[in-house]
């Protein structure tokens, strides 16, 4: 008799004025698998985080074991048996494993008695689902495949009978991910439910009972995994949507602007992000990269820029090479000609403190138009403003407010005027409609053709695989640090929604 | 991002706010005159009639206040950067150093407007070389600034000792100082100016020039931070070291020149007390103001105009601090420690204490002026 | 006087400069292993100096101005707390704030209350916490080296010094064999991790600050009820910002901290000792630069020239949840 460890009914939850979640309803059986997946942003962990007590849903109703559960708080989930394996793992790095699964868990004042349980115990987990790790390991010395054990163990210990794990894959190697589901597979065996979030859909199909889709903060579709297939939920996942044709002509491709070579970056944790990625940008022709967020893109776009340094390979512009290895210089490879339009346009490509003149120049600030000597030429600054906020539509057409107060497509507007009114030879673009509304989205998408066909290269990165198609002349597709596979802009969705996902394309298709 | 500021309207932000808040700092400080069994209402009459009732009060206002613009201005450059130097008492002090060279070297030979530009040299260059290092081992080797500027505070005191003591004083001479500097080092008073408005003859307050060259300076920091492309830079770097990058701006380079400008800066505060006012280099010659330039730079919203108003306050505390302490024993002028350390802690850590309710407040009677606008479209 | 005696002294002078640097040291730890920097340690140390030394004197009562300094030290700790971990302020800001209040407060306070130019009366033997003869001090003493070490060095302290250098392995204990301890470190270093978890970041933090307070509480105790018989204005002298120090140097570990701290204890000793006369080998130092070196020291440590200062992760940055 199939019983429900979890009922969701209709959850809501708005951050300002993004609603998250809407009226989700969800059931996962006792001692199955559940997949849940979706793409970035489609609320899968908002979801996730209100069971387990991180978020108050702003309306719904949680029932646990069939009885309604109040979870305001970790402590509540971690009391009705709700246990979590971050994607980021809270683990204090220089404690010991032991010390970690007993964080919050001890069982009196003093330490020894539950550092001896939590020993013992640790056995017992180890000889019953195959976990085995060192107890008096540091969490910094261990590889992040153990360091995720360690987190499954945590929850263990507290006696979860539910287990939610977010993208717990994203940080392993393919064999740490094999060797991690075969534990949850023991755990399943031992009645445990386990609800596994997750954009990758070879995962899905590998270990799930059952799935549900998400997408833009709606419950789209629950199936069991036995009657679906990779196609339909990839479908699911991206939806049906209205393709935003942009009228463009045939692309004329012409020399080799931007070339990549074997390059290799890795990011602050020493995780190799871009692994082996080489490909050319001709002037006249729009490259697209299309990946689910995290497969290695914004470094790839970093190391590119100057931003992040490479570990190998070679970057050239114009022929001539790029330094990788001490960080080029943005500054420079803007003089020659390199415009990058970053994917956090808040953090990164604007001072959100700043005036909208001010943003106007930003890395053009050593520019000699918009200087007198070592002062900013104000006047010169502000008249270069006013004419891109006119050419650009930018709204409110005032260059003296604060940049924070423009919308986050006005916003996208001042980076990409900057950028391109600089006349750039190539553009590297990051996400250039994101958090953008919809009137700006096809302004910007114009703008980009129209720099195609004065004959720059640009190369785009865009989780929107709309934004993708629509733009690109030629698509190359990343997965897990690598570029898995290259098609034509007539590639049909589902081609490249399993591209993203990682499934394995047969040869033949080539 | 889980509670986005709403938008307060600019005289809110830059006016209302900073305005309660020191209010709440003198609410507080008129407490601990009541616990000392004084009014405090008497207390603040006193107070501003010492600091403006006479024209001797209004010069020794000034000389106050013109320390502190100078530290504060310090420290609200090394703030654009994101930095905070907690060491403009330091670098003021060593400073004096510089300028007691240049003083000592020429005071008999040269007249004061010869003597000034080479101790304004001498003292720019002294401050910023004590901000320097500091400067050097945040920018390179990542040691926290705000640690090794307080070290420094701690080894300039020390070595100040050390040279006035044992290099600089004259054998004959019982007290900690270098011998008394000349009419070639000491800069002319600008107690006329005052006394153009009618005031009675003042006697004796060191009102000197050091105040204009502080309102210059206030000018040129202006022009530095809003003016010119490394202003530009400084203030990149202290909003968004990301976009900072982004933007091609080194932040070796940044961090440590906007260190050097802050400890100059800092320096120039010994001019005043040296050439100004005593006429020697002595023991603790900063006697606080780099501190003050801390509370001055976050009262004054790191703007120099707010940091001239903000000082001009602080020197009617200390000028009527003085009278203060005369009619009201009980109060010395330590009351200006007190409350220039609830100045800092409302100003500047319970900076937002406040906020919410303002907020709150605003958005009651009239709900357009806490427009949402950067809220939308920020999603995930 | 022999060479040995004035080893004895040194290292008894030692001792009792070291016990101050020490208990605030200690007290600096707690903050800054949960994640709160503490730059105050000064202030409330002063604070403390102050309360105690007036307490004392007006009741009669050490115990009671011990309970008094406790009393305001953890009120000024709660305000920090209050800044930095409640309104997420500037942890450097607020912590400069509580000197400078304690600095003029003291001063104030003093002059208005006992009119005697900012010091309290002079405390009587029994507003005092007097030395302590240790059982069989007098009998050892002429029993060469064992004696003098034991009945010149360790016997005859006061309460609080023998307190403070208790605190040391109790420290020890708490941060790493108690429950408290282990979330003490941890939230000093994740507070996400001790979050999730199910436990009160904020709640934890102000335990922590309010041991912060209790140890410079006694700290400032000792200057003013041991060290001297009263308070004077500004007596502790930049001791809080040596403490600052001692704690980086030793790496925010507790036996560590003691032994920095004796160590600056010590050069503080021979700065008084040699008061300028020349050393074997080295010759004269200037009595500054001794005074300056643990300054000197902190620096060079946090350039990262001698071993490496890391800082506990989550210092200094307020927990704000992520979405």
């Amino acid at each position: 008799m199939a019983e429900a460890a979890i009922e969701l009914i209709g959850i809501n939850k708005s951050f300002g004025a993004v609603r998250a979640n809407r009226d989700i309803n969800l059931e996962i059986t006792r001692g199955t698998i559940h997949g849940i997946v979706g793409e970035n942003g489609a609320g899968k962990s908002t979801l996730m985080s209100i069971l387990y007590g991180f978020y108050q849903a702003d309306s719904g109703e949680i029932r646990v074991n069939g009885k309604p559960a109040t979870i305001r708080t970790s402590n509540d989930a971690i009391a009705t048996g709700i246990g979590m394996v971050h994607q980021h793992f809270m683990l204090v790095d220089n404690f010991t494993v032991l010390e970690n699964i007993i964080l919050g868990a001890e069982s009196d004042a003093l330490l020894k008695s539950s550092i001896a349980k939590a020993r013992s115990e640790l056995e017992r987990l180890e000889r019953e689902y195959g976990l085995e790790v060192d107890p008096d390991a540091i969490i910094e010395e261990l590889p992040v495949g153990l360091q995720q054990r360690v987190e499954i163990l945590k929850a263990l210990y507290r006696g979860a009978e539910i287990l939610i794990l977010d993208e717990p894959t994203g940080v392993l190697t393919p064999a740490e991910a094999d060797h991690l589901f075969r534990i949850l597979k023991q755990l399943k065996d031992q009645g445990k439910t386990i609800v596994l979030i997750t954009h990758k859909l070879r995962e899905i199909m590998a270990i799930t009972d059952s799935v549900s889709v998400m997408r833009q903060g709606t419950m789209v579709a629950t199936r069991e995994t036995k009657k679906t297939t990779v196609e339909e939920l990839a479908e699911l996942m991206v939806g049906r949507r209205v393709l935003l044709r942009v009228e463009k002509g045939e692309a004329k491709a012409g020399e080799v602007k931007l070339s990549v070579k074997n390059l290799v970056v890795k990011d602050q944790r020493g995780v190799t992000m871009v692994d082996d990625v080489s490909f050319d940008v001709r002037a006249g022709e729009i490259v697209g990269i299309a990946g689910v967020a995290g497969n290695g893109q914004s470094e790839l776009l970093e190391a590119i820029s100057g931003i992040r340094k490479a570990v190998s390979g070679s970057v050239t512009l114009d022929g001539k090479p790029i330094d990788l290895t001490g960080a080029a210089d943005p500054g420079e490879l803007r003089q020659r000609g390199l415009a990058h339009v970053p994917e956090d346009r808040h953090h990164v490509g604007l001072v959100l403190a700043f005036e909208e003149n001010e943003n106007s120049i930003l890395g053009y600030h050593n520019d000699k138009r918009y200087l007198k000597g070592p002062l900013l030429d104000v006047d010169a600054i502000m008249a270069d403003a006013k004419d891109k906020i006119a050419k650009y539509d930018i709204r409110p057409a005032n260059p003296r407010l604060k940049t924070a107060n423009f919308s986050g497509g006005n916003q996208q507007k001042i980076v990409l005027a900057r950028e391109i009114e600089q006349d750039p030879g190539v553009l590297i673009v990051g996400q250039p409609t994101r958090g953008v509304d919809v009137g700006a989205i096809e302004f910007i998408h114009k703008r980009l053709i129209a720099m195609r066909d004065q004959g720059k290269a640009v190369l785009l990165v865009s989780v929107e695989l709309d934004e993708i198609r629509s733009l690109s002349d030629r698509i190359l597709v990343m997965f897990a640090g690598r570029v898995v596979g290259e098609r034509g802009p007539e590639a049909s969705e589902g081609e490249l929604g399993l591209l993203m996902a990682g499934v394995e394309q047969k040869e033949a298709a080539e | 991002m889980s509670t986005p500021y709403a938008k307060l309207p600019a005289w809110a932000d830059y006016g209302l706010i900073p305005l309660i808040n020191l209010a709440v700092a003198f609410i507080v400080a008129g407490l601990v005159v009541l616990l000392v069994g004084e009014n405090p209402f008497r207390a603040a009459v006193i107070l501003v009639e010492g600091a403006f009732g006479r024209g001797q009060g209004i010069a020794y206002t000034l000389f106050y206040a013109t320390n502190f613009i100078f530290t504060g201005l310090a420290v609200a450059v090394a703030m654009h950067a994101g930095l905070f130097n907690i060491g403009g008492e330091g670098q003021a002090y060593v400073a004096g150093l510089g300028v007691g060279l240049v003083c000592l070297a020429l005071d008999r030979i040269v007249p004061w407007y010869v003597t000034f530009p080479f101790a304004i040299a001498g003292a720019a260059l002294f401050g910023a070389a004590w901000a320097f290092i500091p400067a050097y081992l945040q920018a390179r080797r990542g040691s926290h600034i705000v640690i090794t500027t307080i070290m420094f505070n701690m080894i300039a005191a020390s070595l100040m000792i050390y040279v006035l003591r044992d290099i600089l004083k004259p054998e004959a001479m019982q007290e900690v100082k270098t011998r008394m500097l000349e009419a070639g080092a000491q800069l002319p008073r600008l107690n006329w100016i005052i006394e153009l408005f009618g005031t009675a003859k003042i006697r004796s307050a060191p009102f000197n020039v050091s105040f204009l060259l502080a309102l210059v300076m206030a000018y040129l920091v202006w022009l530095l931070i809003w003016r010119t492309k490394l202003g530009y830079e400084i203030r990149t770097f202290g909003f968004s070291q990301k976009a900072a990058r982004y933007a091609g701006i080194s932040e070796v380079r940044v961090t440590i020149i906007a260190m050097l400008i802050s400890g100059a800066l800092a320096g120039m505060m010994s001019i005043n007390a040296i050439m100004g006012d005593q006429h020697s280099v002595y023991v603790d010659l900063a006697g606080g103001a780099g501190f003050i330039g801390i509370a001055v730079a976050l009262m004054g919203r790191a703007h120099p105009v707010g940091i001239i108003l903000a000082s001009i306050l602080f020197g009617v505390l200390y000028q009527g601090g003085a009278e203060l302490s005369f009619e009201m024993p009980a109060i010395s002028r330590d009351m200006i420690v007190i409350i220039q350390g609830l100045v800092i802690l409302f100003a500047g850590a319970l900076e937002h204490m406040f906020r919410p309710y303002i907020q709150t407040l605003f958005a009651s009677i009239s709900p357009k002026s806490v427009g949402m606008a950067a809220v939308k479209g920020e999603g995930a | 006087m022999s060479f040995f005696d004035v080893i004895i002294q040194t290292l008894d002078s030692t001792i009792r400069l070291s016990v101050p640097l020490l208990l605030a040291c200690l007290a600096g730890l707690y903050s800054e292993r949960s994640g709160i920097f503490d730059i105050g340690l000064e202030g409330k140390m002063l604070a403390a100096a102050f309360a105690g030394a007036a307490a004392a004197s007006v009741f009669h009562s050490a115990w009671i101005g011990l309970g008094m300094a406790i009393l305001v030290s953890v009120s000024l700790a709660l305000v920090h707390g209050f800044a930095s971990i409640t309104h997420r302020g500037n942890q450097i800001v607020s912590g400069l704030a509580i000197n400078f209040i304690a600095a003029g407060s003291t001063i104030i306070l003093g002059q208005a209350w006992f009119q005697q130019g900012g010091r309290t009366p002079a405390l009587a033997p029994n507003e005092r916490f007097e030395a302590i003869t240790l059982p069989g001090a007098e009998a050892v003493r002429s029993v060469p080296i064992v004696g003098p070490i034991y009945s010149e060095l360790l016997s005859g302290h006061s309460l609080l010094v023998y307190v403070a250098f208790l605190a040391v392995p109790f420290t020890w204990w708490v941060l790493f064999r108690t429950r408290f301890g282990l979330r003490l470190r941890a939230v000093g270093e994740n507070p996400a991790a001790v979050d999730t978890a199910g436990i009160s970041v904020a709640w934890l933090r102000y335990r922590a600050v309010i041991c912060t307070g209790i140890l410079t509480a006694i700290a400032g105790a000792y200057l003013s009820m041991v060290q001297s018989g009263g308070f004077v204005k500004d007596m502790t002298a930049g001791k809080g910002y040596i403490a600052l120090a001692a704690l980086i140097f030793a790496k925010w570990r507790p036996v560590n901290a003691m032994f920095a701290c004796l160590l600056f204890g010590f050069l503080d000793a021979l700065a008084i000792r040699l008061q300028g006369a020349p050393l074997p080998v080295i010759g004269k130092v200037p009595v500054q630069l001794m005074q300056a070196l643990p300054y000197i020291l902190t620096v060079i440590l946090l350039a990262g020239f001698i071993g490496k200062a890391i800082p506990p992760r989550a210092g200094g940055v307020p927990y704000v949840k992520e979405r």
